[in-house]
């Protein structure tokens, strides 16, 4: 993560807002209509893990850190929630801020070891907590090994919203996915976001210039993992169910793909990249293991051919047009 | 205006009145097989169990009071979430009535969680958790092929009758392979035995080594291999490596099916014991079927599961025919109504909890010198009735169960 994107660049550029907000007025139109045209599941699918590639893009596309263990965050969460749901019979507007609090902190006591080295071994640092966290997923008593917590019940939110209904549910995943993003949007441009920037770009001289560059990592990473943290809640919610899928490292290294696809370091990209892959997963499902070959062949594609991811590539596009990606 | 407008909206309320009236969904009897198609479990299950559903489609004519019949398959991948999701949209968006096959347990009670939400059928003739048909049953929902109650009972019983009578597990931890140990270690101990001890190994593990020395250092005379597919064919294997069998210890299967024998080869699984709902090479019922079965799928002869998966379909669509609808509560009384007669079970009901129950059968894997030709691997020892086999319905803490 030395050079800087191009799309990161465009980005510093003064741009009129207006172009930008109808782009996010139509957007958000798409996505309201959208479950009246697709299956609402699908989409709500889409929505939790571009919510995941976005927390992962946090910490990979602005401060520069390659984590390969974001999935133990993500099903951790999803772990949690189910459980607090379940057994607790908690609502979900308690049961998902429980979630991402235990992500949160396992985020900070992993994030605490891990933003000691950097680059493969700080992936390789964040792979190994990981897979601990798989383990105690395996055998602790609550997460019922291989069978997961089943039979999660949706819940009433605030007691008033019914969401056993699939629309219902889809709207409040969309409204969580929005704030997410613009949770995401707020960082970015804010003077913590400029700092994390600077360490991806030069640590040494981040670090002359009198920045803390642990703290910031850190708190980076504590974010990424809260982030990470509220998809896996709401997903444990959308498919009544956690298991060890969610833990597991194949989870970890879509989240990279889903990213890399969509375009490191932009605000969309996570998300399309999301959704292309769970469309080819979607797509597929009757192949079998060759979905795992053909999201391969692609993620080589895009790495030879398109660097930066398919929104990555738009950018300039559309930064031309005073959009942001 | 106004009666112009007073006829159209009779037309509309007449129109949504049939389409809520029509007994067939979309217009069809939509069967999906979800199962593992790729996985450590698609030799057993897999491929087979889809053909095994379509055999059964084309047994029964294609057509069910005249509405035909379709068939659908997906990968679960052995993962709960993904079968959980494929179920949701077959039901939701494809209009599928019935899912079968099922192999795995943690897929199987994901799919039933679906079904039972949804007032779908789902018939379960691959995992062996006894939780499908206690805790976690339905009134929609089956078991078809076997459970682990049923498989601990067999080879059990037989084993310790025959002086097995020390016992050591190897379990795949997970928890098919604790409730397996459990259920197993339950039988040795009534039935007089003692069990000196277990090891736990990860499941889809390639290396035994220090399990088997710590098998073999507890002196039992008999090792339970309380694991599945590759976990025991591997198992299995070092134990010959390591002399284990050779030195008087003996090897208990407690979940095999012929598919890993077939693996294995006669010359190392021979003198095993095992417990089986079906064996092609029985009788001449179940040899018609594993000849037509093995024509279409290369020769391989079925599993139990396969055998369960065409039984299941066949069964269902006589409730289908009977019921006169393919709404899920209509056909599963009649499913429960009807008993159980072809060659996977000739004297099989189906109870309020669901369980299909039917006979076991104990068998020995043959001597390469006993086997008459490919595919000819089991001696069948004795039968046991399905009310010994499975767990009694007084037991079973369904709540659809009264009591």
């Amino acid at each position: 993560m030395t050079a800087l994107p191009a799309a990161a660049r465009h980005r510093q550029a003064r741009i009129p807002v207006s172009r930008q907000m109808l782009l996010v007025l139509i957007l958000l139109a798409a996505a309201l209509a959208a479950p009246f045209a697709v299956y609402p599941v699908f989409l709500m699918k889409g929505l939790c893990y571009g919510l995941f590639a976005t927390a992962f893009d946090l910490l990979l596309g602005f401060a520069g850190l390659l984590s390969f263990g974001h999935a133990a965050f993500f099903g951790f969460a999803a772990y949690v929630t189910a459980n607090a749901a379940r057994q607790w019979g908690w609502p979900p507007e308690l049961a998902i801020p429980c979630g991402v609090a235990a992500a949160a902190a396992l985020g900070a006591a992993f994030g605490w070891l891990a933003i000691r080295r950097q680059g493969i071994y700080f992936a390789m640092i964040t792979l190994a907590l990981a897979q601990m966290m798989y383990f105690v997923a395996v055998e602790a008593p609550f997460t019922h090994g291989e069978d997961g917590i089943q039979g999660v019940p949706r819940g009433l939110l605030f007691g008033l919203f019914d969401l056993s209904n699939s629309r219902t549910m889809y709207y409040f995943v969309l409204a969580v996915f929005v704030l997410g993003l613009a949770f995401l949007h707020r960082v970015v441009h804010s003077p913590f976001g400029q700092v994390l920037k600077a360490i991806r770009d030069n640590e040494p001289r981040a670090v002359s210039l009198g920045y803390r560059v642990e703290r910031y990592k850190l708190v980076a990473f504590v974010l990424s993992a809260g982030m990470a943290g509220l998809a896996g809640s709401v997903k444990a919610l959308v498919f009544q169910l956690a298991s060890l899928g969610d833990v597991h490292w194949h989870a970890s290294g879509e989240v990279v793909l889903m990213t890399l696809l969509g375009g490191v370091g932009t605000l969309f990209g996570p998300t399309v990249g999301a959704f292309v892959v769970v469309t080819i997963q979607d797509v597929f499902a009757e192949a079998g293991s060759w979905v795992t070959i053909i999201q391969g062949a692609i993620f080589v594609i895009c790495v030879l051919a398109f660097r930066r991811g398919i929104v990555g590539m738009a950018a300039p596009w559309l930064a031309r047009r005073g959009i942001e990606a | 205006m106004l009666k112009r407008l007073f006829i159209a909206a009779a037309a509309v309320a007449l129109s949504a009145g049939a389409a809520y009236a029509q007994p067939y969904s979309d217009g069809k009897v939509k069967i999906g097989v979800l199962t593992d198609l790729s996985g450590f479990y698609s030799d057993l299950s897999g491929k087979g169990s889809v053909e095994a559903a379509k055999m059964a489609v084309e047994d029964f004519g294609g057509k069910v009071n005249g509405i035909p019949i379709e068939v659908v398959a997906a990968d679960h991948q052995n993962k709960p979430d993904i079968a959980s999701a494929i179920a949701r949209k077959w039901y939701d968006a494809e209009g599928v009535d019935a899912i079968v096959g099922l192999v795995n347990s943690g897929a199987g009670l994901a799919v039933r969680q679906v079904s039972r939400e949804k007032g779908k059928i789902d018939i379960n003739s691959g995992a062996g958790s006894t939780a499908l048909t206690n805790a976690q049953c339905s009134r929609t929902g089956f078991h078809w092929a076997y459970d682990v109650y049923a498989l601990a009972v067999g080879t059990g019983n037989a084993v310790v009758k025959e002086g097995g009578d020390t016992w050591y597990f190897l379990t795949a931890d997970y928890a098919f392979g604790h409730d397996l140990e459990k259920q197993t270690a339950k039988v040795v101990i009534a039935d007089g035995g003692k069990v000196l001890g277990e090891v736990a190994h990860p499941q889809n593990s390639s290396d035994f080594s220090s399990y088997l020395l710590q098998a073999q250092a507890s002196k039992a005379k008999i090792i339970g291999l309380a694991n599945a597919g590759g976990d025991t064919i591997n198992a299995i294997k070092q134990a010959k490596e390591f002399g284990i069998t050779q030195g008087g210890q003996k090897l208990a299967g407690l979940l095999v099916f012929i598919s890993d024998v077939h693996a294995l080869g006669l010359d190392t699984a021979q003198g095993m014991l095992l417990t089986t709902s079906y064996y092609w090479n029985r009788d001449e019922a179940s040899r018609a079927f594993a000849k037509r079965f093995a024509a279409r799928m290369g020769g391989r002869m079925p599993t139990m599961v396969q055998a369960g998966v065409y039984s299941s379909v066949l069964h269902y669509l006589k409730a289908v025919k009977a019921a006169k609808t393919d709404e899920g509560i209509k056909v599963a009384d009649e499913m429960r109504a009807m008993p159980v007669h072809d060659f996977f079970a000739e004297n099989g009901t189906v109870r309020p909890d669901g369980l299909m129950v039917h006979d076991m059968y104990l068998a020995e894997v043959k001597s390469p010198a006993e086997s008459k030709g490919p595919w000819d691997y089991y001696k069948i020892l004795r039968t046991i009735p399905g009310d010994q086999a499975f767990m009694p319905l007084a037991d079973s803490t369904c709540p659809l169960v009264k009591k």
